[in-house]
């Protein structure tokens, strides 16, 4: 459908700087098996990004933006924080709220989608550091859920708050001896996903963005489940390089070591029985179109 | 009280006022305004016509309502945008530069854009002293966007504004028409064809880069 929307008009074609000339030639809108494998081969949602050489949260944002299953009819919202320095960059449909008003901010953009396209498919997707999430939004968090709110929600989790320059947040560990928090945390990091479940999302996961077919995966299912069933909730963890001590090529490894099974950022997943089987169709469809995708292309050979 | 404001070439100062503000008031349907005096549509086409023959870079600025094609009006509006500008091209001097700049969105950019291939709403003094733009027109911007790099532009540089505007005008624009149409820019374009050879270009050279 996309690419029909997504057009310059002809006469302006040639005037156009050419990152807006990829976007409608050679980005994957539209794409129904759209992932992170177009990522080198097709235009990316992301043109340039402002953060720091080496941050998580930019491989993050990348793999997100490749794997939303609709991009062309998604609208995401964002708060104040690092992710907010790279929405300027990004070719989807967004709005930044004040901080810790997005998932407010996101229901009513839900429920007004859905009066105004009726017939048409409209996924929201919040995405909020930790401190919008946790701290200063967990009022308008909690409450979108409790309303069942059907969208995602995605939480950047740095445990700190970064672009401030680190100070103490709720997802941050206990002990954890930040530049701005001296102290150090006294108490254990809030369990928000755990919290969501019983707060009524279907779709959980608590897990690292070292994998980029995991986060593909994770970012699907989470916005299919609250396209169709419910909220959902996504705490990836990005770390701060920077306010962690570590250095440009040391972000991955940090996200590795933190989703070994002991660790905070070990795998969690949570899915609820209508998601279940939601999952469970949608796979099985997958599985069908690729079949006669395969079937197709055999014949033509 | 006789309104003397008069919206003007700048550079007016830092923060020039709206012009809404002096009192400038927008035109009715079928009349334009040049700095900010109600005039009949078919004078204003013919000063803006007027002001694209004398100017030495005449610039036409096309916003993301009319450079996507997202419906029928728009692409009709496209088509003749590109006419006005090859009229222009057509009917300017070897010594004059008619140009065609893109606005393609309105995101601030980072680290920077690139004033040779395009305008961005939140600093246009940026491309119009690039490019020593010294009359211009702005098409297919969402009005608020508009206001604010009209005022910009009119606070500093010296560049001539024009608005076609497709709703009701925008008071800081030195000229301005409402209710722009496909049928509008063509009629623009024929007065361009109109008065070619019968304007001097402007040789005066501002402080601020651009002339005027």
């Amino acid at each position: 459908m996309s690419k029909e929307r997504i057009k310059i008009a002809p006469e302006f074609f040639d005037i156009m700087p050419p990152e807006y000339q990829d976007l409608v030639t050679r980005a994957t809108y539209g794409n129904e098996s759209r992932g992170w494998k177009d990522i080198g081969t097709s235009k990316e949602l992301i043109e340039e990004h402002s953060l720091c050489a080496g941050c998580p949260e930019s491989m993050a944002f990348r793999y997100i933006l490749a794997s939303l299953p609709n991009p062309e009819d998604t609208v995401m919202v964002g708060s104040t924080g690092c992710t907010s320095l790279v929405f300027p960059h990004v070719a989807v449909h967004n709005i930044h709220s004040l901080f810790g008003n997005q998932n407010a901010v996101a229901s009513g953009l839900k429920r007004a989608l859905t009066v105004r396209f009726p017939g048409r498919i409209k996924d929201v997707v919040v995405l909020a550091g930790d401190g919008a999430t946790v701290d200063i939004g967990l009022d308008m968090t909690l409450q979108a859920w409790f309303r069942q709110e059907k969208f995602t929600t995605i939480c950047f989790d740095n445990e700190l708050y970064a672009n401030t320059g680190g100070q103490e947040s709720g997802l941050m560990q206990k002990g954890f001896v930040a530049k701005m928090a001296p102290v150090g945390k006294t108490f254990e990091k809030v369990r928000l996903p755990e919290i969501a479940r019983e707060s009524g999302c279907h779709y959980v996961v608590n897990c690292t963005v070292s994998k980029p077919s995991l986060v593909e995966k994770v970012i699907k299912n989470a916005v299919y489940v609250a396209r169709e069933i419910g909220p959902t909730y996504l705490q990836l963890y990005t770390p701060c390089i920077l306010e962690i001590g570590k250095n440009s090529m040391e972000g991955l490894q940090e996200m590795r070591d933190s989703e070994k099974p002991t660790e905070r950022f070990a795998y969690k997943e949570y899915i609820s029985e209508p998601a279940k089987q939601l999952l469970a169709e949608i796979a099985a469809k997958e599985k069908e179109r690729k079949a006669a995708a395969k079937q197709l292309t055999s014949q033509e050979a | 009280m006789t309104n003397q404001y008069r919206v003007l070439p700048g550079p007016e100062h830092f923060l020039p006022p709206a012009a809404a503000s002096m009192g400038i008031r927008l035109p009715n349907p079928g009349e334009a305004h040049i700095h900010g005096v109600i005039v009949p549509e078919e004078q204003a086409l013919e000063e803006a016509a007027r002001q694209f023959l004398m100017a030495k870079v005449p610039t036409i600025f096309p916003g993301p309502l009319v450079l996507w094609a997202w419906n029928e009006k728009a692409a009709k509006k496209a088509t003749a945008i590109r006419h006005l500008y090859e009229t222009i091209k057509e009917c300017v001097t070897p010594q004059q530069q008619a140009m065609l700049i893109p606005m393609p969105d309105y995101r601030p950019k980072y680290p920077k854009i690139n004033p040779e291939v395009e305008i961005n709403p939140n600093h246009p003094n940026l491309t119009i002293w690039h490019n020593k733009i010294d009359c211009c027109m702005f098409v297919g911007v969402h009005c608020h966007q508009a206001n604010l790099s009209l005022k910009i532009i009119r606070g500093g540089t010296s560049c001539y504004t024009i608005a076609m505007c497709a709703q009701a005008g925008h008071e800081d624009a030195m000229l301005s028409f409402r209710d722009a149409s496909a049928e509008k820019i063509m009629r623009l374009a024929e007065w361009v064809r109109k008065l070619k050879g019968t304007v001097k270009v402007s040789q005066v050279v501002s402080k601020s880069g651009a002339s005027n």
